[in-house]
């Protein structure tokens, strides 16, 4: 600051009559500009906290750019995802063969923790259409990969993967506009085995102008939330870095008033200089948000990756931002600047602010869950209360940080200073001034709350999934099946997959549904339908207690359940007619395959597959039924896998991919949902760590500035002799205080909320101790922010801080 | 020249603080009971000596004989634990912890030695007593004057009664009036309870309350008394 | 203040006629009271009997301001008796002092350690006097007081004399 400038800033009272309103608008911009000046030029110390402040407000920025981006992210990958798709999908009507039409088969693969889509194509004449991003569509034995794919193929990662793709040549690469977002492992093959027998749908165009269709309401629920969740510590942590370094620039603002600024003049600077810091945050945040844009393209983080193209902020969206954060600067500042007056000879603090209301703070999440209970419970049938439950959880999770402050100020009003000399220290200070670190963890204990609510509703849904399969865990399994009956496929499959790695047994089976022929007594009745298995002695063996068998049996397999052992009864008489094609049975031109179960069958208990499901129904040995009769049977593996086995899965996809292109390798479906949710899951909890890890950062900050402002006093203390572990703990305890308070409140709050929402969804609490995990990164918060200020409160209990004088 | 029965000597001091040297090779030593005023031109090198003495900085050459123990050698921590049995301090300003009310202020350096806190505070409010500030116990160091704060952390250098009490400037930032009081009751009770004062000032009229003065000028001391 | 030790340490760096001790004495003390010639002989000749100077020569032709004078041993002794011991502190003792640390820093002796020994002086007065203001009422207060500010404005002085010992002694010493 240079001392002409000090004159200026000078109120013109007694102003020269005249345009006076030009006049103070003059002041005004000057002001402001001053405090611009500050911001800059106030030395290694005024750069230091501008610094800071953009850094803090840069990385907020950064954060709501990136949420501002997802509904145009989102909406550019399902462009391109429909822009490749087959449009008789959309339309439903079916496609005559002609020149251009293609017939295509969508397949897709898991190698490890990732999938491998893609489509085998052929073409039906000799101008085909191609997907985008294609220029050429792939001849027999011909593979475009993606550039994803095609590294992970090029490396000795991908070897396994490579041998299962060896009887395809890559010839080309999919272009940007093929590929949803940069990392997809995806493809298009050529094959001339393809038929719409094995499984080949015609295909006239690519591509369809999408209907809007409606979101999930469960979907909007977790959208709402997780934006409500992720995005208000954000606000808060804004807030928060507005303020980084008050303390000085209040001493330097009273400098201000002793040379004849008046007060309004002051604000007015202060404001000058909040808006410069937000500013130049903008610009940081800008370009952060440019960078960490560009690494998306390049970096797979939690299987996300994304075109820096498609990152882009809604407009909308964007402006609000920009225009957002630099008033909230602004605002916070000035509502900072009301608790302490700054008088010419210094900075007064209203040492007895005004007392924290209570019933707002208790009223306000109390009406959110209040709001959530009273909208209802959401069912796919009708639309959700999108609104009532976005209002009803923000107003929750808003209110839960708006409870904090007054929380931490009178739990800690309740401490008496009794106790060792650190926790002492810490009370005093905190009982002196709570609002800084209730500000602070406030941010933690949306985030918490948030999160704690949000994996209750996703563990509530994962349950329901995990009881309707009934995973074992210790049973892994894969199954793998053709759409043909082929029973000598089924013992070719049964040879190849017991000689490969890691398969520790193998039932093969061929299966197909069979029906009672004949007039029903009621012609709306459900004609009576079992399933037919036809097998060796040996698989048959394994999928029921039959005894003695040989070439030529047949058995009638019941389950533990009566009413659909009855229902088995009804199609499965011994002795009795069956029609071995159950398709379309009552309509014209059904092609009948009459058969009859030899009276002599036997009724027999099944037992589980390797997969843990019964198979109830006739079972028939080769001798008995010929599979190749079958006309809508399927060809089926079951194979139990050696978990031990590293990459078993791999090797039996990798056999089945040789056995036939287009057989289906189906991991168990909950194994699926299970990754889906741990997905979900992580990315929860590594959202709400890295709010933590925001906060802590300025928690730290403040934490920092206070011992700066007490470099005289500590060096006093070290003086008397005050042991340094002793101040060490007091820092701990002043960290810790409001954390756990924070916490406790995130907790409670957390649970009440995500038990009225799981409630919602019609679903019971299966977890309720979802939220340790988080109470642990707690604890390393607290432990980090103390170890991290222990250096420099080493170096400030030195006694050189009594030289300075 | 050991003088018989000295409570604290130091000789051959010597720190420097990067180029420039605080102390060159001065001595100092004082009895029980005694006030000695340690006097000089700013910059002379008295805090430095009075810090040395306390042994709050590590002379970088010298010794500093404590109640026969030699200071120089001990660790941080054995420093640390006499500093906080057997020393006082009070400063210019900044050094009550102003979260603290008085009372506690004055009774932390017993509270760090272990004391329980009712007794702490027991002892601490006899103190504030003596020293005329016991109606301002409940007050937080902001709440009152400058005189009295000075008072309470007079009070708080006596309440674990060390033998030696350092004072640096303890009347710097007080008007006469105040100034001489707080003199007249450190001073007081100090010889009341034998304790040696240390006492760093540039003002004469405070000087007047020692026994008798040392001169530091350069970085060397002079010992009036033996001079003359 | 003494005339008689103030010009025997003028004669300390050399021997000096009368007339140039005059000159000496007005050039460095004498400001705005030169000394007479009467004094300086009536002066010379009391330090001559009592065998702190010698003539150390006449010059021909010449009255009794031709005489030269040199110290003696004895004379140096009594010069160094009276700079070492601090005067009684009391009002305007500023000339002797000014005087005394102007001869000890041309005769190379050590200034600051005069100033010191002064202080010291000083300060015991001081001490006494405060002794006195605590034990006494409120008049013995007042007027110890008085006499404390005293003191402590010609302490002021003699911190400051010290602090410019340095160029003091550029100005008074010839170059």
């Amino acid at each position: 600051m240079s001392l002409d400038t000090r004159p200026r800033s000078a109120p013109a009272t007694g102003a020269p009559a005249g345009n006076t309103a030009g006049r103070r608008q003059r002041v005004f911009w000057r002001d402001l500009a001053m405090g611009v000046r500050f911001a800059l030029g106030g030395g290694r110390e005024g750069w230091t906290r501008t610094l800071l402040t953009a850094v803090g407000v840069g990385l907020g920025v950064a954060l709501l750019l990136g949420a501002a981006s997802v509904p145009e992210l989102m909406q550019r990958r399902d462009d391109r995802s429909v822009a490749r798709s087959a449009q008789d999908q959309f339309t439903g009507k079916p496609v005559p063969k002609s020149d251009s039409t293609v017939l295509q088969r969508d397949v897709q693969t898991d190698f490890r923790d990732s999938t491998v889509s893609g489509r085998v194509l052929r073409a039906e004449g000799t101008h085909p259409v191609v997907p985008p991003g294609v220029a050429k569509l792939p001849g027999d034995g011909e593979m475009i990969a993606s550039p994803a794919l095609r590294d992970l193929l090029d490396s000795p990662d991908g070897a396994l993967l490579k041998e299962r793709f060896d009887r395809y040549r890559i010839t080309g690469t999919i272009a940007d506009a093929g590929l949803v977002h940069p990392k997809e492992l995806y493809y298009y093959a050529g094959s001339d085995s393809l038929t719409r027998d094995q499984g080949g749908h015609r295909v006239a165009a690519f591509g369809w102008a999408q209907p809007k269709e409606p979101l999930d309401p469960l979907l909007v629920v977790l959208v709402v939330l997780i934006c409500v969740v992720l995005l208000t510590p954000v606000i808060i942590f804004i807030g928060t870095a507005v303020r980084f370094g008050g303390e000085r620039r209040d001493r330097r603002l009273a400098a201000l008033r002793l040379v004849g600024a008046d007060a309004r003049s002051v604000r007015r600077i202060a404001a000058g200089e909040a808006l410069c810091g937000a500013l130049l945050g903008l610009a940081v945040g800008g370009i952060a948000f440019l960078g960490v844009r560009e690494l998306f393209g390049l970096v797979d983080m939690w299987q996300v990756s994304a075109f820096p193209s498609d990152v882009v902020p809604v407009p909308g969206l964007a402006v609000t931002v920009l225009l957002a954060v630099p008033v909230t600067s602004v605002v916070v500042t000035l509502i900072s600047l009301r608790a302490v007056s700054i008088e010419p000879l210094g900075v007064v603090r209203n040492t007895r602010p005004r007392k924290r209301r209570l019933w707002w703070r208790v009223v306000m999440p109390l009406l959110g869950l209040g709001v959530l209970l009273a909208a209802g419970r959401v069912s796919g049938e009708f639309d959700p209360p999108v609104y009532a439950i976005g209002l009803g959880a923000t107003l929750t999770l808003v209110g839960l940080a708006a409870l904090l402050p007054w929380l931490v100020e009178a739990s800690v009003a309740r401490l008496r200073g009794g106790g060792p000399v650190p926790w002492q220290l810490a009370v005093r200070r905190l009982q002196l001034s709570s609002g800084t670190a209730a500000r602070a963890v406030s941010g933690i204990t949306v985030a918490v709350a948030g999160a704690v609510a949000l994996q209750m509703l996703f563990v509530a849904m994962h349950d329901d999934f995990n009881r309707t399969t009934d995973n074992a865990p210790g049973r892994a399994s894969l199954v793998v099946r053709a759409d043909v009956g082929d029973g000598e496929l089924a013992e070719r499959m049964i040879e190849r997959f017991r000689t490969t790695k890691g398969v520790e047994h193998v039932i093969g089976t061929v299966t197909t549904y069979v029906v009672k022929p004949g007039r029903l007594e009621n012609a709306d009745d459900i004609r009576p339908t079992t399933e037919l298995t036809v097998a060796t002695c040996e698989n048959l063996r394994e999928l029921a207690r039959i005894g003695r068998c040989e070439d030529g049996d047949t058995f009638v397999a019941h389950s533990g359940n009566k009413g659909m052992n009855n229902w088995v009864d009804e199609a499965a008489r011994p002795g009795k007619p069956v029609d071995l094609n159950a398709q379309s049975w009552d309509e014209a031109g059904h092609r009948h395959v009459p058969w009859t179960l030899p009276a002599d069958s036997r009724v027999v208990r099944t037992r589980p597959d390797p997969a843990g499901e019964e198979h109830d129904g006739i079972y028939a040995t080769p001798g008995a039924v010929d599979p190749a009769k079958l006309t809508d049977a399927s060809t089926t593996a079951m194979i139990k896998v050696d978990r031990g086995t590293p990459d078993a899965e791999e090797h039996i996809r990798n056999t089945a991919a040789h056995v036939g292109p287009f057989l289906d390798v189906m991991t168990l479906r909950a194994v699926e949902r299970d990754k889906q949710y741990a997905t979900v899951r992580t990315g929860l909890q590594i959202g709400a760590m890295a709010t933590m890890v925001l906060i802590a950062a300025s928690m730290l900050v403040s934490m920092l500035e206070q011992l700066r402002e007490r470099k005289k006093l500590l060096a006093a203390l070290t003086a008397f002799g005050t042991r340094r572990s002793s101040m060490a703990w007091s820092v701990l305890w002043q960290t810790a205080v409001p954390v756990v308070i924070g916490l406790a409140l995130a907790i409670a709050g957390g649970l009440g909320l995500g038990w009225v929402m799981v409630r919602m969804i019609r679903k019971p609490v299966t977890d309720w101790l979802l939220f340790l995990p988080l109470t642990g990164a707690g604890a390393v918060l607290v432990a980090a922010v103390t170890l991290l200020s222990l250096p420099p409160l080493w170096r400030m209990m030195r006694p050189d801080g009594l030289r300075t004088e | 020249m050991t003088p018989a029965g000295s409570l604290l000597q130091a000789d051959g001091l010597r720190k420097t603080y990067g180029p420039t040297a605080a102390l060159d090779g001065a001595a100092f030593s004082i009895h029980p009971g005694e006030v000695v005023a340690v006097m000089g031109p700013s910059g002379s090198g008295k805090s430095t000596l009075l810090h040395c003495l306390a042994g709050i900085v590590r002379p970088d050459e010298g010794s500093i004989t404590y109640d026969g123990r030699e200071l120089t050698g001990l660790p941080d921590a054995a420093l640390s634990a006499l500093r906080r049995s057997e020393f006082g301090f009070v400063f210019q300003f900044g050094q009550l912890v102003p979260e603290l009310t008085c009372v506690e202020n004055v009774a932390l350096p017993l509270r760090l030695n272990g004391a329980r806190r009712k007794e702490a505070e027991a002892t601490a409010r006899g103190w504030m007593e003596r020293l005329e500030v016991d109606d301002v116990t409940a007050k937080r160091p902001g709440e009152v004057s400058g005189g009295q704060g000075q008072r309470v952390a007079v009070a708080r250098a006596l309440a674990t009664s060390p033998r030696v009490v350092f004072a640096d400037e303890p009347t710097g930032a007080l008007d006469s009036l105040n100034g001489e009081r707080v003199m007249e009751l450190l001073t007081d009770a100090a010889r009341a309870t034998n304790a040696a004062v240390v006492l760093v000032t540039h003002e004469t009229r405070v000087a007047a309350y020692s026994d008798r003065e040392i001169v530091v000028r350069d970085g060397r001391s002079r010992d009036m008394e033996r001079a003359v | 203040m003494s005339i008689g030790h103030t010009l025997l340490g003028l004669l300390e760096s050399g021997p000096r006629h009368g007339y140039d001790l005059k000159r000496a004495f007005d050039e460095k003390f004498g400001h705005d009271k030169p000394l007479h010639y009467g004094q300086v002989y009536s002066t010379m000749s009391r330090l001559l009997k009592n065998g702190l100077v010698e003539v150390d020569g006449i010059e021909a032709g010449g009255g009794p301001e031709r005489k030269r004078y040199a110290i003696t041993e004895a004379g140096v002794t009594d010069v160094q008796r009276w700079l070492a011991t601090p005067e009684k502190p009391e009002p305007y003792l500023q000339s002797t002092l000014y005087t005394k640390v102007v001869l000890a820093l041309l005769t190379d002796r050590d200034a600051a350690e005069l100033l010191d020994v002064q202080r010291a002086e000083h300060l015991r007065l001081m001490r006494i006097l405060t002794d006195r203001k605590r034990k006494g009422d409120l008049a013995d207060q007042l007027i110890c007081d008085h006499a404390l500010f005293h003191l402590e404005a010609d302490l002021r002085w003699l911190e400051l004399t010290a602090a410019r010992l340095g160029r003091l002694a550029q100005e008074v010493r010839p170059a």
